[in-house]
């Protein structure tokens, strides 16, 4: 038995795909995030006061009740993967409501830097908290 | 990888690092089982754009205009300290769901990559993709209860594997087994970077 011939016939690759997604009922049909693109593992934080100041009402005018949802688990830091299982929505639709919270200065996003997990001091920490599992 | 404030931060110290680790193999191969057996288990849902051959295995009638599908991964998370997070993410087996691996597979560290000795062409793709990816990857056979043992090399001729791909035997029900598949891969990565052969998947 070879890998050559594996069935390489179902396997489409990306490029060859137009992305058709349907519309959300969530995100008011939108089915792009706003700005930047949002990771996986990007880590969520919201934002509580502007300017020394506790956030009003008028901050969270407009928002579904998804978004506050979103706004109250990421009160500690969550990634964004954490957030969809948690509130059970598709990946998608988080990313969408995430960038509106973005937009409005409610949340911050710390996206993962690629390069990051070249590290071997941190994998090898990694390896020695594994194998106390 | 650590992560880079999108926003100005309040000088927050330090910097939070997420290990993202792939857990793919054909369908049925153990990838849940792997991945509860060592950190609590969520489903994870995504919608996805169905392709042919998914259409022509989920069933479409009366909602032909149907563009896109909802597709389950399972997600496990592992927190090492408050700022060093193990994600896993058991990526669908069924080869129509493909062309979500590219996103999941930006920034991993790397794959596991499971297989049963009984249906050992399931895994081909996955081994065919992270060797086309240039990310570190490791073979885990599951040896299942009624499957046949084979001897390392028989396997890994089979596979195909270059000498530098660990494969290990496994039972994933067993949380020490599946750890230890854990660490084999983050070991490896270790040692291609030592290397210098660590290549960063392109968006």
């Amino acid at each position: 038995m070879t890998r050559v011939n594996s069935n390489r016939a179902g396997w489409l690759a990306p490029d060859d795909h137009e992305r058709v997604v349907r519309p959300y009922a969530l995100t008011a049909g939108r089915t792009r995030p706003a700005g930047r693109s949002i990771d996986l593992v990007a880590l969520v934080s919201a934002i509580r006061s502007r300017a020394g100041s506790e956030l009003g009402i008028d901050d969270f005018s407009g928002l579904g009740p998804e978004h506050i949802s979103l706004l109250r688990f990421c009160r500690l830091r969550a990634s964004v993967a954490d957030l969809a299982a948690e509130l059970d929505l598709p990946l998608g639709v988080i990313r969408i409501l995430l960038a509106d919270l973005r937009e409005r200065g409610l949340v911050s996003i710390s996206q993962p830097v690629a390069s990051g997990h070249t590290d071997v001091r941190i994998l090898k920490e990694v390896a020695d908290a594994l194998r106390r599992l | 990888m650590p992560y880079a404030d999108s926003e100005p931060s309040g000088g927050r110290t330090p910097v939070p690092v997420a290990i993202k680790i792939l857990v793919a193999g054909g369908f049925g191969v153990g990838k849940t089982t792997l991945v509860s057996s060592v950190s609590e288990v969520r489903p994870l849902r995504t919608e996805e754009e169905m392709t042919e051959p998914g259409s022509l295995v989920d069933q479409l009638d009366g909602v032909e205009r149907k563009t896109t599908t909802t597709v389950a991964m399972d997600f496990g998370r592992i927190s090492i300290s408050e700022d060093l997070v193990v994600y896993l993410f058991g990526t669908p087996g069924q080869k129509r769901f493909w062309f979500m691996w590219d996103e999941l597979a930006y920034g991993a560290l790397g794959a596991v990559v499971m297989a049963d000795t009984r249906r050992l062409a399931d895994c081909f793709p996955s081994i065919d993709y992270f060797e086309r990816n240039g990310m570190p990857f490791v073979v885990a056979v599951n040896c299942f209860d009624e499957a046949r043992r084979y001897p390392s090399e028989t396997m890994r001729s089979a596979l195909n594997l270059t000498d530098d791909v660990p494969l290990l035997l496994c039972d994933a029900r067993q949380r020490s087994s599946s750890r230890d598949v854990l660490v084999a891969l983050v070991e490896h990565a270790v040692a291609r970077l030592s290397n210098g052969q660590h290549v960063t998947p392109a968006r």
